[in-house]
């Protein structure tokens, strides 16, 4: 009885005050174009698009928190001429929608939804197919772009954009999303504080995820396959990388991870499998590298120059090419606990610690290093004497590079 | 020529070591597939083996042969039969049933498992023919040392050395001459380098038909545009033909010269 006392008072109350309008589009109603019911809406309306084709472009919707739903996956088409939608403002959403279409420039960065100077912001559930950019956020903070579908086909990277392409913005999550077919995956500029979770990238032409000049920003159970060069983190720090995969990044000049630049981060749980070079490390200091799986990846890491600090540790390297490339010299960089298949050592105090040091950089692969040309012996019969020569007594590779606590079974995490 | 190289694919084919031979390929293929459970991780671990195997075996088993079959040979000789027809013949015998050996005893495991439905197939394939192709290279090497010495010992040290050279020297040569010579681009260098060897070669071949190619890197890619083309394709069978006709050539030059 009180209860729905209490649910009459609230409906009461909340048709007093909320002016709420809710405006339906359609062929047949009384509104037919978006843009017209754009114009009419006002502030904290809902829009309600039914399934048909909306051959508009440039629809913008500026200063005015509108709540956006398409019905059926209504279809906008922007005809390759522009932007779809374009949107200044605070407070709105957009779910449901079926953008195709976008046009292609080489001056412009005509996007699906183009979201700028906004705030407070849910881009959800929306089918984005033959885009030029996906979902554009410049300025915008607070946000949540999740559920979306993006697809295209890619050809070349100057005339293709980003599925996801955020810039300058704060505090941005962008979840749930599948990103097939473009340039970028997602494409982060001078992004803080975000979180980018549960997303697919595959198929895209350049990387699955390209990280620029953000920090503090946490990227968590992706899925990035197959794409031209993997993932790029770059100039960066405090960077939390979590339970992704990265898979099948396969090609002459391709990675799983390439960190350039960055500082203070954390991988964590990560699974590298099928990668050329699953990691490729340059200019990186205090980095963690925790319980991350390396499986059957050419080379496992690859660590280039100026790299101090980083610390390997419980990860499971499985049968990689090569377990570890390095050049240069050790910098403090440590490698403990982890499990190798290569290890070939004993424990006979079973306390389930190798009681041999792993030395992970074989002979080769300093070679391979020095003179890029040597890898046409790969798997020839006098590089495995080298490399088991090398192993009994190191002379040329590091000596001090070595995990003097190899663990004999594989580490479950 | 037919009726001895028959003689001898049946003498050889009664041999306990073309059994030997036999039943340790399908033993290995029967291993891999099943330790492995995948197929183109076995069809690496082969290549490894092949590469290394199947030009030694090759290699011993000619100049054994040969030197088991002198007096068999001398006595042929004495009969009205081309010279030419007795060795080629001879050397063909052995040549076919060492690649019977090594088809038969990899192919049923590899068809038993569904080699056939799978993608690997064409890997397979170039594994056996590059199998195929060291055999009767090696062979072809093997009768030419046999022939130019009558020593036994000396003939097998060098059809060893032969080997060694060509399985293990040679590339350790090669890997210092890149080392040495790093400053300069040796792109073509090593791409020359390695059709020169018949091992080397078909070692590329079946690297590049497998996955890993991609990870040779920039030269991998060099190597893989030369060799993905009509005319590297062309090439690299030519020179593996190329190094079964030269020995062969020779075998019938001093076969036919030589005095017994």
């Amino acid at each position: 009885m009180l209860r729905s006392f209490f649910l009459f008072l609230f409906l009461a109350f909340a048709s007093v005050t909320s002016r709420a309008q809710e405006i339906e589009v359609c062929k047949t109603c009384e509104v037919k174009t978006i843009q017209a019911a754009v114009d009419m809406a006002e502030d904290g309306d809902i829009l309600r698009i039914k399934s048909g084709t909306y051959k508009e472009h440039d629809i913008s919707i500026i200063d005015k928190s509108l709540t956006i739903i398409g019905e059926d996956f209504p279809v906008i088409d922007a005809e390759m001429k522009g932007t779809a939608l374009s949107i200044r403002a605070e407070n709105f959403s957009i779910e449901g929608l079926k953008i195709i279409n976008v046009g292609r420039s080489h001056t412009n960065d005509f996007a699906g939804i183009l979201v700028s100077n906004s705030k407070n912001f849910e881009v959800k559930n929306n089918r984005l197919d033959q885009v030029f950019f996906g979902i554009l956020l410049e300025r915008a903070s607070e946000g949540i772009v999740s559920g979306n579908i993006i697809t295209s086909d890619a050809k070349s990277q100057s005339t293709s954009g980003n599925g996801v392409h955020i810039w300058k913005s704060e505090k941005i999550t962008v979840k749930n999303n599948e990103v097939i077919g473009l340039r970028d995956g997602i494409y982060l500029e001078f992004v803080n504080n975000s979180e980018i979770i549960d997303n697919l990238c595959k198929d895209n032409l350049r990387y699955g995820l390209h990280f620029m000049f953000s920090d503090h920003d946490l990227y968590k159970g992706n899925i990035f396959e197959n794409n031209g060069a993997g993932v790029a983190v770059m100039y960066s720090k405090f960077i939390d990388m979590q339970d992704n995969q990265f898979r099948k990044n396969w090609g002459s000049a391709s990675y799983g991870l390439l960190l350039k630049e960055i500082n203070d981060s954390e991988l964590k749980n990560n699974i590298f499998e099928d990668n050329t070079i699953a990691i490729s490390a340059d200019n990186t200091n205090r980095i963690n590298y925790i319980e991350n799986d390396f499986r059957n990846n050419g080379y496992a890491i690859r660590i280039r120059g100026a790299v101090y600090d980083n610390n390997f540790k419980r990860n499971n390297f499985l049968y990689n090419s090569f377990d570890v490339a390095y050049t240069g010299r050790l910098n403090n960089n440590k490698f403990s606990n982890n499990y190798w298949s290569g290890y070939s050592g004993y424990d006979l105090d079973k306390d389930g610690v190798g009681d041999v040091p792993f030395r992970p950089v074989t002979l080769f692969s300093y070679l391979v290093n020095k003179t890029p040309e040597a890898i046409v012996l790969l798997r020839s019969t006098f590089i495995d004497l080298l490399d088991f020569s090398e192993k009994v007594s190191p002379i040329f590779t590091p000596a001090d590079l070595m995990d003097d606590q190899p663990q004999m079974k594989r580490i479950s995490w | 020529m037919l009726k001895i190289l028959k003689y001898s694919f049946y003498d050889l084919s009664r041999s306990l070591w073309s059994y030997v031979y036999f039943f340790f390929y399908l033993l290995l293929g029967v291993v891999l597939l099943f330790l492995n459970n995948d197929l183109s991780n076995a069809v690496i671990t082969l290549m490894n083996v092949i590469i290394i195997l199947v030009p030694l075996i090759g290699t011993i088993f000619g100049v054994m042969y040969f030197y088991n079959s002198r007096e068999f040979t001398e006595l042929l000789l004495a009969q009205p039969v081309r010279r030419s027809s007795i060795f080629l013949g001879q050397y063909l015998g052995v040549a076919i049933s060492l690649s019977a050996s090594l088809i038969l005893g990899l192919g049923l495991p590899f068809i038993l498992y569904g080699i056939f439905q799978s993608g690997a197939i064409w890997d397979f394939a170039s594994l056996l023919v590059s199998g195929v192709f060291l055999t009767f290279i090696f062979t072809a090497l093997a009768f030419n040392i046999a022939l130019s010495n009558e020593n036994k010992i000396k003939g097998f040290g060098l059809a060893i050395l032969l080997w060694l050279f060509l399985a293990v020297v040679y590339d350790g040569l090669f890997l210092l001459s890149l080392v040495y010579f790093q400053d300069y681009p040796l792109d073509k260098f090593s791409l020359v380098a390695s059709m020169l060897n018949p091992i080397d070669l078909s070692r590329i071949l079946i690297l590049l038909k497998l996955d890993i190619s991609a990870l040779l890197g920039y030269t991998g890619a060099v190597f893989k545009q030369f060799f993905g083309t009509g005319l590297g394709a062309f090439t690299s069978i030519a020179v593996l033909i190329l190094w079964v006709i030269l020995p062969v050539w020779r075998i019938k030059y001093i076969s036919a010269k030589k005095d017994f």
